[in-house]
């Protein structure tokens, strides 16, 4: 049911904004004391090798130095460092520190000291003997390799997803829906194709990084850039083998997250330290070690098999998806999934069977986490790609193809694990960016006057809101004098303007202005329990429990209001600024109420409300690019970009805007430019952004962005999610483009000039 | 050693280190704004002003401004309130870790170039890496405050 809104809807500006704006202090390291120890980690530089012997003593005889460990110092019990909901499906199989090192940038020893260069001096002066052992490099052959990257018995699994440390698996699984190898023997074409993607870095501007202290109460005061406060309390609580009461974590603004900081990078380090010795510390990870040893996208390898007819009708979807975890299982079991569920389903419209199989093995490079599209963004390019190739092949419109058979409003998808679709504009996202685009004239290939080549391409892609039966949000409101409202949240803002997306939920329930609402978040000991700011959750699952909270509190401001105006409660009506008899005859003000809660009252004005969703409903979009390629040098531009976005009720229009266009450009960063090497002794090459080339403002072409919302009836006020879909085009569209303009599919990302002008297209 | 320097209008004299840089030096004294992407050279996120010249604070070594002026974004707040208004209503500041070097290097721009297309924007600012906006909000809030100067709405 649509209704009439003051706040939701509107562009306004980031609650924060001008201040960011201004460089106010408000990151990690500005808001916190910088005399405290400086933690650094030694790392390994071998991409597999046991600690023979470590010596630690000349090290701590640096002046300033305060403290050295090794493993022989830490905890003995395994944990995960992924920021998941308990029991985590990610493995248990990390230590602190371990005597055994499974990439190069592992963690050998921990060192704090009262200045940068004693540490960096005593950092040097750890010496390691090292018993070198093979690594294990190649993802492709790791399953049931004879090296094992985690041999140790106390590896243990939480959860079944198939699980095996003696066979390097990280997970495995199948599902399927219907017979699809008696269909693929019914179609007139089926083809099959592999894709490869690679572990693309966040390259958030803010690396990892966080201070730690010892609180009055003598507990561990943790202040993070964490997208995840409650997990980090358990994940500290796992690894440091102390109880949760015992830790505070609190996060400030992010310096951006996508996904990176849902994993326990850096906090850790520090935190070992304060715990052992009673001192504030503080990590700031260099640009170096966020390259190495931070938590990047895993990288995959997806074989899809698709069957369809001469008339372009899509009928089974075959995906395998091979992942490679690196040398830990952060995240591992998980994102698979999403290369098949969020790919598959966008076809359902005329699937009639389809499998999806798939192995995460662990290997000795670094470790993968959670970025933005988390395993659809991969799934997407090889599911999207495989489309366009059958389109090209049967010389059909792609465009065509696609509203032939997507998935329609209100069809149950069997491969979204049986959820329905009940939000759907996907086919008005295809019409209304062909339009825009103008995708009849620009789909020809067209040479320009000085030889380069204009070609077009397109890609659609859906995600979810949040985690299916998982995620919990959770809003406290609370009314103050003056009649202002407090909204706390668990939710973490990295950036993204959730905080301001809350506070008109807020506003819009409450009746009032968006600079009523004073929002509060995120922090263990004062917030209501929220799983974190990751999987699009935000805005669907934690604006729910903001619409529900400001219900509760409504009814109880009625309560006091009906005492003041000496009238049963039933007969007052709820007004915004004020609460009135229902017949008109008389009001009480918002601060007339609050004063009342101050004085001999019995009622709290504070309501605090959970919110779990049995559903995740997807956004859905539309991708088409134009691109020039030059076939001298094999340089392809981004010239525009369209994209048509349903995520919903669009709560602000400003800030979706954004999102989508910071997706599309990294998107178009790990399609043209992000490379990730390693040599043939595991050591990456892309460790700094000189290295690792994100697009600058120069590369990102012109972007257009629209919506066509949909209506999600279980969302806040209609809403679904936009934080991550938005990734999820560039690759396949612009992988089409480049098809158009030379004949050739490239399958494997990134898409290099040099591969253009070379026509090298598999490694 | 001793250097002396004008930070943001206010003479100090400080002794350090030989191989400090500026960035580190500037942010032990008081100026948060600064902020280090990369260590590489290759963000544009530690941007000040060397003698109104913009620089890179990561890569100049902190004894090359004894004897100079030194601007960061706590100093300019006034220039800066001019147009940032603008990036603020597009939504364009996301997390905002990139912002001071980007409004700097924007006041750099609109110092030499009162009047620049937006191509001449974005040549300007290529430098200045950001990760969340994609951009093209930057360029859209420098376009209306542009605008809105001609138009005489400021
Ligand atoms: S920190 Fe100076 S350019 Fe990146
Ligand atoms: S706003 Fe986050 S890096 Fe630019």
């Amino acid at each position: 049911m649509k209704q009439e809104l003051k706040s939701v809807g509107k562009g306004v500006r980031k609650k924060d904004a001008m201040q960011l704006l201004l460089g106010k202090p408000a990151y990690v390291d500005d808001v916190t004391p910088s005399d405290c120890l400086v933690v650094k980690v030694l790392r390994s530089p071998h991409a597999h090798a046991l600690i023979e012997e470590i010596h630690t003593d000349v090290a701590m005889r640096v002046p300033g130095i305060v403290a050295v460990y090794t493993y022989r110092d830490v905890p003995q019990k395994r944990f995960t460092m992924a920021g998941q909901t308990y029991p985590e499906p990610s493995p248990y199989d990390r230590l602190i520190l371990d005597r055994r090192l499974r990439f190069v940038g592992d963690a050998v020893a921990i060192v704090a000291g009262e200045n940068e260069a004693a540490v960096d001096k005593a950092l040097r002066l750890i010496k390691v003997r090292y018993e070198v052992l093979t690594p294990l490099l190649d993802f492709r052959s790791a399953l049931d390799h004879e090296i094992l990257v985690h041999p140790e018995e106390s590896w243990h699994a939480l959860c079944d997803v198939g699980a095996d440390n003696r066979r390097n698996l990280c997970a495995q699984g199948m599902e399927s829906d219907g017979d699809v190898e008696q269909v693929f023997a019914d179609c007139d074409v089926v083809l099959e194709r592999t894709f490869h993607t690679k572990a693309c870095h966040q390259a958030m501007m803010e690396t990892f990084r966080t201070y730690t202290e010892i609180d009055t109460y003598g507990r561990l005061h943790v202040i993070s850039s964490t997208q995840i406060v409650f997990h980090a309390r358990r994940i500290l609580a796992n690894a440091l083998d102390i109880p949760k009461s015992k830790i505070h974590v609190e996060k400030p603004r992010i310096g951006g997250g996508f996904g990176a900081k849902q994993t326990l990078v850096a906090e850790i380090y520090p935190a070992f330290v304060t715990w052992k010795t009673g001192r504030a510390a503080k990590m700031i990870y260099t640009r170096r070690e966020c390259q190495i040893a931070g938590s990047p996208r895993h990288e995959m390898e997806v074989k899809v098999k698709l069957g369809a007819d001469r008339d372009g009708t899509i009928r089974a979807l075959d995906v395998h998806t091979l992942s490679n975890t690196g040398a830990y299982g952060e995240h591992g079991p998980t994102t698979v999934g999403l290369s098949g569920h969020k790919s598959i389903p966008l076809y359902t419209g005329s699937l009639e069977a389809f499998r999806f199989a798939w192995d995460v093995v662990y290997t000795n490079v670094e470790s993968a986490g959670a970025y933005r599209g988390y395993g659809a963004t991969q799934g997407i390019f090889a599911v999207e790609s495989a489309v366009n190739e059958l389109s090209e092949m049967l010389g059909l419109d792609p465009v065509a193809v696609r509203m032939k058979n997507m998935v329609k409003q209100g069809q149950i998808m069997p491969a979204y694990y049986n959820e329905p679709a009940s939000a759907c504009a996907l086919d008005r996202c295809m019409q209304q960016c062909a339009d825009a685009f103008d995708w009849a004239k620009k789909y020809p290939v067209r040479v320009t006057e000085n030889g380069k080549i204009r070609a077009a391409g397109v890609a659609m892609a859906m995600q979810g809101s949040g985690i299916s039966g998982v995620d919990v949000g959770s809003a406290s409101v609370k009314l103050n004098d003056d009649g202002f409202y407090v909204l706390r949240i668990g939710a973490a803002d990295m950036g993204t303007g959730c905080d301001t997306i809350l506070a008109q939920m807020t506003a819009e329930c409450m009746d009032c202005a968006i600079e009523d609402v004073i929002v509060f978040g995120a922090d263990t000991d004062a917030s209501p329990y929220d799983s974190g700011s990751y999987a699009s959750s935000t805005t669907y699952v934690t604006g729910r429990a903001v619409e529900k909270a400001c219900l509760e509190l409504k009814e109880k401001m009625c309560t006091v209001a009906a005492e003041l105006l000496d009238c049963p409660t039933a007969d007052v009506v709820f007004c915004g600024r004020e609460i009135s008899r229902a017949d008109g005859t008389a009001s009480v003000s918002l601060t007339d109420v609050a004063n009342k809660s101050m004085c001999r009252n019995n009622i709290a004005l504070e309501a605090t409300c959970s919110h779990s969703s049995p559903t995740s409903p997807p956004p859905f979009m539309v991708g088409m690019v134009e691109i020039e390629l030059d076939r001298e040098t094999g340089t392809v531009e981004v010239l525009d970009y369209h994209a048509v976005v349903d995520c919903g009720t669009v709560v602000n229009p400003n800030l979706a805007r954004i999102q989508t266009e910071g997706g599309l450009v990294q998107g178009i960063g790990m399609t043209l430019y992000e490379n990730i090497q390693y040599d043939e002794r595991g050591h990456l090459s892309e460790n700094s952004l000189m290295q690792y080339r994100i697009p600058t403002r120069l590369e990102t072409g012109r972007l257009h962005v629209s919506f066509a919302p949909s209506y999600e009836q279980s969302g806040p006020f209609g809403a679904k999610s936009v934080g991550e879909i938005v990734i999820n085009t560039p690759a396949p569209a612009i992988a089409h483009a480049i098809y158009r303009a030379t004949g050739r599919w490239y399958r494997e990302l990134p898409i290099l000039p040099e591969h253009v002008a070379l026509g090298d297209t598999v490694k | 050693m001793e250097i002396t320097l004008t930070l943001n209008g206010n003479k100090i004299t400080a002794s350090v280190a030989p191989d400090t840089v500026l960035l580190d030096f500037l942010r032990e004294h008081g100026c948060a704004s600064v902020k280090c992407g990369c260590e590489t050279s290759g963000c544009g996120l530690c941007t000040v002003f060397l003698d109104d010249k913009p620089v890179l604070s990561c890569s100049v070594p902190v004894v090359r401004a004894d004897g100079h002026k030194v601007t960061t974004l706590e100093g300019l707040q006034e220039e800066a309130a001019e147009f940032i208004g603008f990036i603020a209503d597009q939504g364009a500041e996301q997390c905002g870790f990139c912002n001071p070097g980007f409004v700097m290097n924007t006041i750099a721009l609109l110092r030499e170039n009162p009047d620049p297309t937006d191509d001449e924007i974005r040549a300007y600012l290529a430098g200045n890496l950001c990760r969340c906006s994609g951009y093209e909000g930057q360029t859209r809030g420098i376009r209306a405050y542009l605008n809105a100067k001609k138009e005489g709405r400021l």
